[in-house]
Parts: structure tokens; sequence; C-alpha cells
């Protein structure tokens, strides 16, 4: 079943959200009105606009905003002609008020955000959503650590709260062709006509664009990206190739792609800090399933404690952490940093 | 026998749930407080069989039960929820009944026992904030008692099967009475809370971590040494409260907002009375109940 009468997916752009990570969520106005204008222009229907963390992310933890993500979301709604602006929340970082003030800030779509095996504390916030008018998708995070029944059963929690559409999370960016499909399929097969399903993609494995045309080929009827992959880790879905790729399959999502590919060259780029790059420590995200916006605070913590990036990565993959324990990469890096001088002084000793 | 052992305050714990259970077993060790009555609403509860079981006076038929009897507790401890313990509180106010509250009602002042139970030595009803609070606002007054804190956050990360079906249900009360028990119990002009739920298997120990914004210039050596004095406190009445590591100092950055900051990583493991060890959030809210109720005793005996 096709998103709309006009649209087979309706694809998300997360570069203004994800992209906050890659950004140290260091956007300024400028930056979102320079971006939402060139996306809208290029007829992508939703742009979301947060600190990488969702709202209330900007932290010790997290990192602080240059600009309040409030008005931020502000400066979206007023550029937007088109698009409608949806914005991130995480139930236990966000709180109500801050889903009050975004919706009075003008903002349409309301995505609410849990750890995949956690739905249940996202009820009384879809709830909120609903009363407020506001469209909800909800993120099942981390998604390729449960397998597609649990995480059928977990879409279930959210989509009888008032969640439209449940998406699959590949935070890690740790899905692979058909582990995508699977879960996507069970999730299309538990919420029927009760909620929609969506994909979220990351690059870690190189697999955004493959793994968002599995997803919709599974049922999935809304698809997010970052055009130049603008986010964390190696990046989200590139919009720019997935609507070249959805041109040629035939798949409609409105977007013009030959706009969108000038976009991400002349706009979003010049935005970037730098490239988002399938690099050692991405790829090492990907292939051990780590939450892909640990890659600025491991190697940050890598240069503070001059430990190596992957060390940290690993543990964190080893420890299972899941989004928002980025603390425990500073307490990893201490640990290693210790290890390694106690390695060097039985050394020395010997 | 050359003294008289000291009288002990009679007590009744109002809800034999997990927490209640776990509580019943550190009151049965305190030498200040006889756990002498458990109360609650479900005559099949296993927590009134166990209570039943280790010589306490269990009813299923509510707090009448307990309040219209002649010998009536000198303590109560609340562990329902926030919801009943409104119900209930009025009641125990007028009977004259001093009150720990376990849940997040937060109808009396915050309690840290490590760092303000002196204060509220004969507050008539007292709340216990939040897991979270407890681990993390002795900390948070640690640092503030020696230099100016301007901002904390606490970020506090707990296994997926010791977070219950309230705290799940109503996941900002956690965030809005932590982040105020930092302000006004833990002295920083400003507070933020972050709860995480994480599911991993074999279920990971509660971990917290505390960062609080310090002047660029602060004496860090004592601030450090403040921290180590206080989780030997909170320690002396939670065993299983520790530093994982040194506290972490960090200059300014752009993403530290342009704040010095100090980094305090704690871990809370549970002493295993009734609740698994690895749900430190829920002992450390037994043992700082038990720790209260036992300052409310020594008052009233002395």
């Amino acid at each position: 079943m096709p998103y709309s009468a006009d649209l087979d997916v309706r694809v998300t752009d997360s570069s203004l959200r994800d992209g906050s990570h890659a950004k140290q969520h260091q956007f300024t106005a400028e930056h979102v009105r320079s971006v939402v204008a060139a996306l809208d222009g290029a007829g992508v229907p939703v742009i979301e606009v947060a600190h990488g963390d969702g709202l209330g992310g900007s932290s010790f933890n997290y990192g602080f905003s240059h600009t309040p993500e409030q008005k931020l979301i502000r400066t979206a709604v007023e550029t937007a002609r088109h698009a409608r602006i949806a914005f991130l929340m995480l139930p236990g970082l966000g709180v109500q008020d801050d889903i009050r003030e975004a919706a009075g800030n003008g903002a349409a779509v309301c995505r609410i955000a849990t750890h995949c095996t956690e739905a249940d504390i996202s009820v009384q916030h879809f709830g909120l959503a609903r009363e407020l008018g506001l469209e909800t998708v909800g993120f099942l995070m981390m998604a390729h650590s449960s397998p597609p029944e649990a995480l059928a059963e977990q879409a279930r929690i959210m989509a009888d709260a008032g969640c439209q559409c449940v998406y699959v999370v590949d935070s890690a960016g740790a899905l692979v062709l058909e582990d995508t499909s699977e879960r996507v399929a069970a999730l299309v097969a538990e919420l029927g006509t009760d909620a929609q399903v969506g994909f979220h993609g990351h690059e870690n494995l190189g697999l955004g664009v493959a793994n968002s045309v599995l997803a919709a080929r599974a049922g999935a009827t809304q698809i997010d990206g970052s055009t130049r992959r603008f986010g964390a880790g190696a990046g989200n879905t590139p919009v720019e190739a997935f609507a070249a790729v959805a041109e040629r399959l035939g798949l409609r999502t409105g977007i013009d792609t030959a706009k969108i590919i000038d976009a991400a060259e002349d706009v979003v780029r010049p935005v970037m800090d730098r490239e988002c790059q399938l690099d050692r420590l991405s790829l090492t995200m990907g292939y051990a399933g780590v939450y892909s916006s640990f890659l600025t605070h491991a190697d940050r913590q890598a240069r503070r404690y001059g430990v190596a990036g992957t060390d940290i990565l690993v543990e964190a993959g080893r420890r299972r952490l899941v989004g928002g324990q980025e603390d425990q990469l500073i307490e990893i890096a201490v640990g290693l940093a210790a290890a390694a001088a106690g390695d060097g002084q039985r050394a020395q000793d010997r | 026998m050359t003294k008289a052992a000291p009288a002990q305050a009679s007590a009744a714990i109002v809800g034999p749930g997990n927490i209640g259970t776990d509580l019943m077993y550190k009151l049965l060790r305190s030498d200040a407080i006889e756990p002498r009555w458990m109360v609650g609403v479900d005559p099949e509860s296993p927590g009134l069989k166990r209570a039943a079981g280790e010589g306490l006076d269990a009813s299923a038929e509510g707090v009448d039960w307990l309040l219209d009897r002649e010998d009536r507790p000198d303590l109560v401890f609340e562990a329902t929820s926030a919801a009943v313990h409104r119900a209930n509180a009025p009641r125990y106010a007028e009977l004259g009944i001093q009150t720990v509250d376990l849940t997040p009602a937060a109808l009396g002042p915050a309690v840290v026992p490590a760092v303000n139970l002196g204060e509220h030595l004969e507050t008539p009803n007292v709340s216990l904030i939040t897991c979270g609070g407890q681990a993390t606002i002795p900390i948070v007054h640690a640092v503030s008692r020696v230099v100016p804190v301007a901002y904390a956050e606490i970020v506090a990360s707990v296994a997926s099967p010791s977070a219950g079906p309230g705290t799940r249900a109503n996941i900002d009360e956690f965030t809005h009475a932590t982040s105020r028990g930092i302000e006004t119990i833990g002295g920083a002009e400003r507070g933020k809370a972050i709860i995480i739920l994480n599911p991993a298997e074999p279920p990971m120990l509660m971990q917290d971590t505390v960062f609080c914004a310090i002047p660029a210039d602060a004496d860090r050596a004592a601030v450090a040494d403040s921290v180590h004095r206080t989780v030997a406190e909170v320690a002396a009445y939670v065993p299983g409260y520790r530093l994982r590591a040194e506290p972490q100092f960090d200059d300014p950055t752009t993403v530290s907002g342009g704040l010095a900051r100090v980094a305090v990583f704690l871990e809370v493991e549970g002493a295993g009375d009734f609740l698994p060890p690895y749900s430190g959030n829920l002992d450390i809210m037994t043992a700082a109940a038990t720790r209260v109720g036992e300052g409310f005793a020594r008052r009233n005996g002395g």
C-alpha cells in the first residue's frame, strides 16, 4: 500500500537532527534557514530539526547546543513553504513540556524514540502529542539488537499509545539487507492498518540505500535519510541517492532528483564540518553494533586519554551500551588509559 | 547484661511489593527499628506471606486495619504508589505517625540521608525523591560545598528489569523530581536529570554519572577529596555504593558549553536482601529509607 495517493514512500530528511551529531550540535539559525530552504525547494516532504539526541539533548553528556533547538525549530517552520517540520524526543531525557513548546513553535511531526525493548516509557508522550494534534512517529532504536517478533511487540505498544508510524531504527548501521526487510515485514504484519512502518538507516556498513529499498519493498511507507549523509557515524541514507534510486525503481517520493543533488553539493555540504565517511571508527560501529552517535564522543575521549577510539567502541559493544549512555565512554577511556599505564609500569618493572 | 537494650521504634510497611519486601529484610536487621506490620490489599500477595513467615503481623485489609488498631506504629514506610500515598498521608499525619515516603508523591520535604537528614528528624513526612536522586545528589552536594556549581547534570543508567511499571508509565516524574533535588538539596543553581534503561543480559548494575560545572580555577584536589568523603558516607548505609573511576576534571570546550567540569562515575550494587544485586537503584531507596527511619527512631527514643 502506498503512503498516499501521490507518494509511494514519504521521506523525512534528518540532516538538521542526526546531522547535529556530526556538527557537534553547533547549528545556527542561518544553517537551518539555508538547508530548510534548499530541501523544501527540492520537494522533501518532512524535515527534522533538533539536537542530535532530541529535545533537551543540550547537555554535558551529549554536548551543548550552539543555538537553542526551539529557536531552530521556529526558524525552520518560518522558512519551509511546503515541508512539515518534525522534531525528535527521547523520554528519560526530554519531557512533555519540550513537546508542548515545539508544538507551540509550529512543528507538525513529533518523533518519539526509545531503545527497542523499552517502548512503554513513551506512552504518556504519545498521548500528549496526539492531544496537541501532532502527527506522531515512534523510533525503536538499535533495532538490530532485537529479533523481528520482539520488535513487532514493542511496535504494538507504541501504536496502541497513539503512534501513527513505527520506525525500525538502525542506530548502529548494523542491519544487513534481509535483517531490515524481515523486521519491517514483522512490524507491517503486526500493525496492519493501525499504523504505518518506517525505516531509519545508517551508512556504517555502506547499506543505507539498499536497506531502505528493501524496507520499502517489505511494506515501509516512510523512509529517513540525510542529504549528503549528514548524520551520526558514517551518516544516514543519502536522500539524494535514495531519490535517484527510487526514481529508477518507479517509487514516487515527490523529491526532484536533480534539485536534491544540487542541494546536497551546494547547500548542505558547506554547512558540514567534514564529509560523513565510512572510516575505521564508523565501520567498527556497524560491525560491532554500536550506537552511531557515540562516534564523535569516542573520538574525543580517545584523544583526551590517549587511547584507541576503536578500543572504546569495542568495549561499548561488549557492555551492550544503548543510546544515551555517552557518559560511559569517558569511564571506558579512563579504564583503558589506566590499564595501558599499568602495562607500561609492569614492562618497566621487568 | 549490664545495660538494657534501647527501645526500638515500631514500624509498619505499607505496600508489600518488591520494594516493601526488600525494606522489610533491612529493617529486620536494624537495632533501632522493629518492623511489626506489613500491609497490603491483595490476600494472595507473596510479600504478605513472606512478612508473615518472618513473624510480622500481615494483613491484606489495607491501612484501615493498620490505623484502627490500638497499638499503632511509631513509623510508617510507604512503598505503594504516589496516588495511594497521597490518600494515606493525611491519615498518618492526623495520628502523628512519622512517615518515610518511598513513592514519587513528594508531599513532604526531600531527604538524602548523607546530606540533610539532620534537618528533618522531626518532620512528619519525608520523601526519598528518586533512586537517581539518592545516588547522585550527595555528589552534587560534595562539589557545591567546595565551589559554586552553576549547573549539575546526572545520568542514571538502570537495568530494564529493575524499572517497574510505575516508573515507566511516568518517566517525566523521575526527571522532574531528580532535577529539583539536584537544585534544592544538591546545591546546584540549575539541575538536569537523565535516565536510561538498559536491557543487557545479564543485567547491568545501576550506574550513575554526575557532571558538575565548576569554576575554571577551582581547587580540583579539594573537590576530589570532598567527593571521596561523601562516597564513604553514603557507603556507610549503602554498602554497594562506590566510585568506578577517580573524578575526572575537564577544561572548558565548545561542546561543554564553555564550562569547566568535574565528572564522577558511580556504581550501586544492591545488598541482595530480596531484590537481585543488579537493582542497586531499588536497594539505595530501601537502604536510604532504613537510614532515615533509624534517624527518626533514635531522635524519638533519645
